[in-house]
């Protein structure tokens, strides 16, 4: 991890309230794993005081940048998205400890990632390198499940397919794909394929996780999870993102923000 | 122009008056990869107690305006585990190190001071004021009342001859008795204030914010207070104070000094900025240099007013 100060090179509204911003680094894109996050200075003073953080959406080893998606929920989000071309942005990375996807098991045979809303957001990264991973190996290329509440909010279902991966919708007013929830969707993918050997990857709203991580359980396949908290330090010395898992309190900057989903004890 | 920053806290001397508070700087190796912790006058580790605590249940921090409340409640490895995985890289530090200690009985607190004396551990913080742990069932903690102030100063005094640091609460109704009283029982230093207890709601569930219902607040939002304190107790005792509570910048640092703190703790602010000490210490060089202030303890309490009484 390293604190400096960033040069953005692009910071794009995409429609709605998300935007994409992509950071030049010589430091972030050569270490950043899929699944690991940046915490970021929004503001320039004290409100709102604490940094923000943001999954590592993409990276680019060539042209050392990087780039986060994220929504404007808030003032510090509300800050962020005023930045422009050419401002430098205070950032903290990369942190955390992203997915675990270098498995030698060759013999898995589909991986399944489930975005909801915003959580597709490390899932692009995480299948680039899955993507780059699977020229060397027998693995197929990603299945992604992506959900929102509507065809307009469904998030990077292009940069998914320009990757190769297969790429189904869920919109739970039926704009688009299939209609209801990601997670009906991923029961009825997993229902049809020989998914034994299967890893999910989720990354959404906390009712979403939950509900994936109980299919994944019944189907007894591995997951993994990427939780949200609110972060302080971001580099495990406030103790203040704690989540309880089997092994007792866990925290979501250090010990993840991804965890195996069976570790967690859901509430 | 040669300008001398030392300040002496009991026994130590400290090449600076910049500390970072406990509870917000893990036990440095945190923080390793991102600040130069042995340009810091101290560093202050979390607090540790007897048994391994696990803390309180999540959420445990809530933002809100100009501050942060929190609710860990303690959450630590033990004395065991500390001497064996955190001390030695304390140890390897070029800096002075201070061991902050919770007990929930005044035994406790000098088990825990003579057992890291052993170590060779230098200072104590005694942390007789955390706003977010039970540590006597149903009653207020340590320094909220003088009497028990002075029980747990006095006995962890009688068992060691090391640095004896007290934090206090401002959660009282008068902070200089409180202070008097842990001076007379052989403290060494006060270290103020630990957070002002506060709660958050959410208004669409109707439940608090924080796990534990409510919590100790800190950042900007408690620097007045926290100013207030400083000056009450630097004008009722005189051992030394580290002053803290919502320090951002080094102008919020020499307001404390310039309010009677020998030295300073930056808490909230590590979280924002991890160099936010080393740029708090270079701003208060660049200020004595401006100002001609040779000797850092010469601006100790140099508030010029007309003294209320108080």
């Amino acid at each position: 991890m390293k604190l400096c100060k960033s040069r953005i090179i692009s910071n794009h509204h995409i429609k709605n309230s998300y935007y994409e911003l992509s950071i030049s680094s010589d430091y972030i894109p050569r270490f950043a794993k899929p699944g690991q996050f940046v915490h970021i200075k929004c503001s320039d003073n004290n409100t709102p005081l604490l940094r923000r953080p943001f999954s590592i959406h993409s990276v680019s080893k060539e042209k050392n940048t990087f780039k986060i998606l994220y929504e404007v929920l808030g003032k510090g989000t509300g800050f962020l998205s005023k930045k422009k071309a050419g401002d430098f942005l205070d950032i903290i990375g990369p942190l955390g400890n992203g997915f675990d996807f270098q498995t030698t098991d060759d013999r898995r045979q589909t991986t399944v990632l489930v975005a909801g809303g915003m959580g597709t957001a490390p899932l692009l990264f995480l299948a680039e390198k899955l993507v780059h991973n699977s020229q060397f190996t027998v693995h197929r290329k990603p299945l992604v499940l992506i959900g929102a509440k509507t065809k307009n909010l469904i998030l990077c279902k292009d940069e998914f397919k320009k990757l190769g991966c297969d790429v189904k919708i869920a919109t739970e007013d039926g704009s688009l794909g299939f209609k209801g929830k990601v997670t009906d969707l991923l029961k009825e993918v997993l229902s049809t394929v020989n998914c034994q050997l299967s890893t999910v990857y989720a990354c959404g709203p906390y009712p979403m996780l939950k509900e994936v991580s109980k299919i994944a359980k019944k189907h007894r396949i591995n997951c993994q999870v990427s939780l949200e908290e609110i972060i302080a330090c971001g580099v495990g010395a406030c103790l203040g993102c704690a989540v309880s898992t089997k092994g007792g309190f866990k925290l979501v900057c250090k010990d993840g923000p991804v965890f195996n989903s069976d570790e967690i004890i859901w509430r | 122009m040669e300008i001398d920053l030392s300040v002496k806290i009991g026994k130590l001397i400290l090449k600076n008056p910049v500390l970072v508070a406990s509870g917000t700087f893990g036990y440095g190796k945190e923080y390793k990869d991102l600040i130069g912790i042995n340009k810091l006058g101290a560093f202050v580790t979390k607090t540790i107690t007897l048994k391994p605590r696990e803390g309180n249940l999540p959420p445990r921090i809530v933002e809100t305006p100009s501050g942060i409340l929190n609710s860990i409640g303690l959450e630590n490895c033990g004395l065991e585990v500390f001497i064996k995985e955190k001390l030695p890289f304390l140890k390897t530090l070029k800096t002075a190190f201070v061991v902050s200690i919770a007990g929930y009985t005044k035994e406790e607190f000098s088990k825990l001071a003579k057992q890291l004396e052993d170590e060779g551990v230098k200072a104590f913080e005694l942390n007789i004021s955390c706003p977010n742990i039970e540590y006597r069932k149903g009653k207020l903690n340590f320094s909220q009342d003088a009497k028990s102030t002075y029980a747990v100063v006095k006995e962890v005094k009688k068992s060691t001859k090391l640095t004896v640091i007290t934090k206090l609460s401002p959660n009282v109704t008068d902070i200089s008795e409180i202070a008097k009283s842990a001076e007379e029982a052989g403290s060494d230093a006060m270290s103020l204030i630990n957070t002002i207890l506060g709660m958050a709601v959410d208004i669409d569930t109707k439940k608090p914010l924080l796990g534990n219902i409510t919590g100790g607040l800190s950042g900007p939002a408690v620097k007045p207070v926290a100013l207030r304190v400083v000056w009450e107790v630097y004008n009722s005792v005189k051992i030394p104070i580290i002053g803290m509570g919502g320090i951002m910048d080094a102008n919020d640092a020499i307001e404390f000094i310039i309010s009677g703190a020998s030295a300073i703790g930056i808490g909230t602010a590590n979280f924002i900025n991890p160099k936010a000490s080393l740029e708090i210490l270079s701003g208060i060089k660049k200020y004595m240099v401006k100002n001609e202030i040779k000797d850092i303890k010469k601006l100790t309490g140099s508030l010029k007013c007309q003294k209320k009484s108080l």
